[in-house]
């Protein structure tokens, strides 16, 4: 039923110290040196694909070469359970709950299936999403520390599907969430954990300028000349025709290009319709570039940000916004709009310029154009941000926090 | 070289963001939120927002104060807010006193503005630290120094802000050493003096550093 994840090993903590400095690895390592093969599980619903399974394959590493004996298991489940999460996850974001009542009974039933098969014995035990949430009804007793890790934005839930969660939510000992506007009220206590970007990874690590320019001209962007870039799926909450007039503002102030950049237009209709809508009202402009990029794209995606003068986001709705978080580690100037966890990321005129209309969005562009070293000092300020809260370095620090934390209180 | 009887213990502390129960969407909730918060909220938003980003120098002092500015567009408030110093606080009970002050002082002023929505809420948080020792000591100026050069910015912002609550008293750890182990009062006041609101935590370990080279080379 649920599978153990096989850790892969490839990257090791002291790669980190170009990036963080030797203190703050050393740091790392004193934190640790209290958790030695403590043991800790971490279970979830997908080995690949998605953020979460993306974020756990490399804080997972990091945590095991600081000693805690760690486990990531799998939980699995036919079509019929997908599709109950499916909705689960729509509606938890606010939209309606069609599928009938006895699909909550099939959910725990799936939930159950997969206790037959796990040893929740760990000293620590981190339950990612609503997927196995139920879980903690193997639960027998305290001695261990069950968390409910949440990456979704629970801030306005459909009651059906909350009212069904929260009471399995509520037997957890904490919670963790990504951000004070997506937690609830809870009786447990609730922490803040950003999500993070591995700035080892293929679409952050460094890059010689040979390959950015290269990957540039590939897709037929002049290097040479300005380029505002937004990286983002096709989808109407991104905004992209938003981007795209707010462009075609700029582009009467400055010469410069458009990059939309994003997937999830060939296996989505409705990314194909936005696709649509966007090319038509690019028309015919030579200095529009779409790009429907497939999902293993990650070093071109990190040779556009790198390449690209502006960042922008203009995102109607947004979860945390990675996005908005690569673009910062690269230095770059960014744009983006004040919604979810971006104005986490963007202190206005510290870190990055939030803006709240189409206009806004031209204007802070174009301000970031005539003033150069002012987008430079923010591209500065918002990789700085990045590097203290962001990194999944960061991640590692506060799982061994909390666990401090539990271990004292006992 | 002086040796001192006490040596100096190097630590860290690492903090984990709980999320606390209040929240603001206006002036007069803020000043709500400023009375029912726990001292860890407080200690959250003045003391470790100095750490969090403390790669800015310019403009930036405290959450609240960047919450008037930012999202209530009050300047005003937002300046009288951001010019408490956290030096001058021995009690985060003080400390809490004065924000509330000048933010209830506001709102009697101003009580259309304390009632308008903000952009954004001001979510309380509370910091919740855990101390690490780290397996650093110091008898001497030298080894002192050297440790130094080993800090991570958490165990910076530990012993030289954090460390006037634990204290009581309006110094830091390190002046606090230098002065009482080593004799070195001289020495203690300059670091003492190093302005945290205008340096980075980097930038002002740097001139702790230099300060003590020189004392070395002296």
């Amino acid at each position: 039923m649920s599978e153990t994840m096989p850790i892969p090993l490839l990257i090791r903590l002291d790669d980190y110290t170009p990036v963080l400095g030797e203190p703050e690895v050393a740091e790392l390592r004193t934190l640790a040196s209290r958790l030695q093969m403590r043991t800790v599980q971490m279970v979830n619903s997908t080995a690949m694909g998605g953020g979460v399974a993306e974020m756990l394959n490399r804080l997972i590493p990091i945590l095991q070469e600081l000693g805690l004996a760690i486990r990531w298991e799998v939980i699995t489940g036919g079509n019929d359970f997908y599709e109950i999460t499916k909705a689960f996850h729509n509606a938890l974001h606010g939209g309606p709950y069609t599928m009938p009542p006895e699909s909550f009974d099939t959910f725990l039933a799936y939930n159950e299936q997969n206790l037959l098969r796990l040893q929740m014995e760990a000293e620590f035990i981190v339950i990612h999403d609503p997927q196995p949430v139920a879980l903690i009804r193997t639960r027998r007793d305290h001695s261990a520390h069950w968390i409910w890790r949440c990456h979704i934005d629970l801030s306005h839930p459909n009651p059906t599907v909350w009212g069904f969660l929260e009471p399995w939510v509520n037997r957890y000992d904490g919670a963790i969430f990504s951000s004070a506007e997506f937690a609830r009220h809870l009786p447990i206590p609730q922490y803040l954990f950003y999500p993070s970007i591995d700035p080892l990874s293929e679409k952050n690590r460094d890059l010689e300028p040979e390959l950015v320019r290269s990957t540039l001209e590939r897709f037929g962007i002049d290097p040479q000349r300005t380029i505002l870039t937004q990286i983002s799926r096709f989808d109407r909450l991104k905004d992209p025709l938003g981007v795209v007039r707010a462009f075609q503002i700029v582009k009467r102030y400055f010469d410069c290009q458009l990059v939309l950049a994003g997937g999830g237009a060939s296996d989505d209709p409705e990314g194909e319709a936005v696709l649509a809508e966007v090319r038509e009202a690019v028309g015919n402009d030579p200095d529009v570039h779409i790009l429907n990029l497939p999902p293993w794209s990650a070093t071109e995606i990190n040779a556009l940000q790198r390449g690209s003068t502006v960042i922008i986001q203009k995102s109607l709705r947004e979860g945390f916004g990675l996005t908005v978080t690569e673009g910062l580690w690269k230095s770059k100037p960014v744009v983006a709009s004040a919604v979810g966890g971006i104005p986490l990321q963007i202190i206005h005129k510290h870190t990055g310029l939030l803006a709240h209309s189409i206009e806004g969005t031209a204007y802070q562009i174009r301000f970031l154009l005539s003033n150069p070293a002012i987008a430079e000092r923010l591209g500065q300020q918002g990789r700085a941000y990045v590097r203290e809260h962001f990194l999944i370095t960061s991640s590692a620090r506060r799982y061994l926090t909390l666990f401090l934390h539990v271990l004292n209180r006992r | 070289m002086k040796k001192a009887e006490q040596p100096f213990q190097f630590k860290t502390v690492s903090y984990l963001t709980r999320i606390a129960n209040e929240v603001a969407t206006n002036l007069t909730q803020l000043k709500q939120g400023l009375e029912a918060c726990s001292d860890t909220s407080i200690f959250n938003h003045t003391f470790q927002t100095l750490s969090t980003y403390h790669f800015l120098t310019r403009g930036f002092s405290n959450d609240f104060a960047q919450w008037a500015l930012a999202s209530c567009n009050r300047p005003e408030l937002a300046e009288h807010l951001a010019s408490l110093d956290i030096r001058d606080y021995l009690s985060l009970a003080e400390l809490r006193a004065d924000l509330r002050r000048l933010v209830a002082e506001y709102c009697e002023q101003n009580p259309q503005q304390a009632e308008q929505s903000a952009f954004e809420p001001f979510y309380f948080y509370e910091a919740i630290g855990v101390e690490v020792p780290l397996q650093l000591e110091a008898s001497t100026l030298r080894e002192f120094r050297d440790g130094l050069k080993k800090l991570s910015h958490a165990a910076f912002h530990f012993h030289f802000i954090a460390s006037r609550l634990r204290l009581q008293l309006r110094t830091n750890d390190f002046s606090y050493w230098l002065e009482s182990c080593l004799d070195l009062g001289a020495l203690a006041r300059r670091v003492n003096r190093i302005d945290i609101y205008t340096n980075t935590l980097e930038s002002a370990l740097e001139r702790i550093i230099s300060l003590v080279e020189r004392e070395l080379d002296s």
